[in-house]
């Protein structure tokens, strides 16, 4: 347990295990995927290519209020409700967001079976109660207001 | 080497979306500035000059793209200077944009994710972020963030404001007074580290030489991370000022891991608490997208900025303006200067 290994990276001398570098390349691909899919979609939304469900002229009315002040005064859903309006501009950046939101519990979830078959249950657990957070976090169940 | 090429191009293929955004800015803008133009012309002869005023103010275009621009520069400086673009972000843009402070904490946040997701797997990959390290103190960190968040969306914004700033002027004390220990010499693992197998070599490329490290004081490590956690997801400040004397002072991680796995620590904590804000609706695309890729570029440059401005220069500008900005958040939240 915890025995770097090494990766002949840089004439041998960085210790890097291979759950590490598993995970720095599940993040690079998504982290990639994420700010293409953002930049797309901002640029569809702003450019008006993409029709918005709140028209860019009315925003400085509407952004000085608090959130749920903002989706009353626009009908724009909470919670996962956005996947529904990907239509609408104003919910396709939201894609990009959502995936650099969601690409460390894809990475989590490929640690997992490299725990288990090295035979190391604190971190297999750890990783698996970090995906549960992540889980709860993005189900939207936890709830809150003004 | 490979780091250094995998970073450029995905700051290159930010800087192209940079340009791309700001075209598509400024081409929306110009439009609509046209058609108010357009509007006001009718209203004008109309006769109602009241609708024209209406149209006055600044177009909307103006916000996302100073936004950008201010975030450009905090980007600039935020490298050099040691800190995560989000303490800067977050009492900055509450104290002097009009947006309100839930989209600009969710914005804050989504900042301070992005450059932690883009940083995190070269700093893995050159071993400059340990994962068995990390993955305890994340866990922790990343459930505590929720309740911040949750507390910080349900909490009334001036007292959010108010103990923002209170909390920036600490961290402006903290990065005057803190100490920094580049190479801690810890004798011995405490009996959780050893459990837990956190300890390991790491290459200093700068000394040219292989530091073995291990901690100690995990426990209390492990507590301070659940407090970062909770001002992660109140602020929406990403925490990295936190992170690093934590690890570094607390725990006796070698200075340049400390850094490298605190940005790494970032990118978990804050992917939990961004979850919160994005169901509560409080993540606005045009306050967050245009934020993200500014401080992007801004990073960019900022890389190689360090090598040409003194570190020191850059830090005492990095701590005015968190001085500027938290007097400012004070302000705001109390009434004094709303």
């Amino acid at each position: 347990m915890g025995v770097k290994q090494n990766t002949n990276d840089n004439a041998g001398r960085i210790h890097v295990s291979p759950e590490q570098l598993r995970y720095a390349k599940v993040l690079n691909a998504g982290m990639r995927a994420g700010l293409v899919v953002l930049v797309a979609g901002l640029f569809a939304y702003v450019s008006g290519l993409v029709p918005a469900h709140v028209p860019l002229e009315q925003l400085p009315a509407l952004w000085t209020l608090s959130a749920p002040e903002y989706l009353r005064a626009t009908g724009m859903p909470d919670g996962w409700g956005w996947l529904h309006m990907l239509d609408s501009g104003d919910a396709l950046p939201l894609v990009g967001i959502a995936i650099l939101a969601g690409v460390s519990g894809v990475c989590f979830l490929v640690l997992l079976p490299l725990y288990f078959s090295n035979r190391d249950p604190i971190y297999f657990s750890i990783a698996a109660l970090e995906i549960g957070v992540l889980a709860l976090a993005a189900s939207g169940i936890l709830t809150s207001g003004h | 080497m490979k780091m250094r090429k995998s970073n450029f191009n995905v700051y290159a293929a930010a800087l192209g979306a940079g340009i791309m955004l700001g075209a598509a800015i400024y081409t929306s803008g110009a439009l609509a500035a046209v058609n108010a133009g357009g509007a006001v012309a009718a209203a004008n002869a109309g006769g109602a000059v009241a609708a024209a005023a209406e149209i006055a103010p600044l177009a909307w275009w103006v916000w996302p793209l100073s936004l950008f621009a201010l975030c450009f520069v905090l980007g600039m400086i935020a490298v050099p200077a040691g800190v995560g673009g989000g303490v800067l972000f977050v009492p900055i843009v509450s104290g002097f944009f009009p947006f309100h402070l839930d989209f600009v904490r969710g914005a804050g946040l989504l900042v301070a994710l992005a450059s932690a997701v883009a940083a995190s797997p070269g700093l893995l990959r050159a071993g400059l972020a340990d994962l068995r390290l990390a993955l305890p103190l994340a866990l922790l960190a990343s459930a505590s963030s929720i309740v911040g968040a949750l507390v910080g969306l349900a909490l009334p914004a001036a007292a959010v404001q108010t103990a923002l700033g209170v909390t920036i002027l600490c961290i402006v004390v903290l990065m005057w007074l803190a100490k920094k220990s580049e190479f801690p010499n810890i004798q011995q693992s405490d009996s959780l580290a050893a459990a837990l197998g956190i300890h390991g070599v790491f290459y200093d490329a700068v000394h040219r030489r292989e530091i073995t490290w291990k901690v100690h004081r995990t426990p209390l490590g492990l507590g301070l991370f659940v407090g970062i956690g909770v001002l992660a997801g109140l602020f929406g400040l990403g925490a990295g000022w936190a992170n690093v004397p934590a690890l570094n002072l607390v725990m006796g991680v070698p200075l340049r891991l400390s850094a490298g796995s605190s940005g790494f620590i970032l990118s978990i904590v804050d992917s939990s608490a961004v979850w919160v804000y994005i169901n509560k609706g409080a993540v606005l695309a045009i306050i967050a997208a245009p934020s993200v890729i500014g401080m992007m570029l801004g990073a960019f440059i900022g890389a190689r900025l360090l090598t040409i401005v003194k570190a020191s220069t850059i830090r005492s500008l990095v701590i005015a303006l968190l001085l500027l900005a938290g007097l400012r958040a004070l302000a705001k939240g109390t009434g004094v200067w709303a």
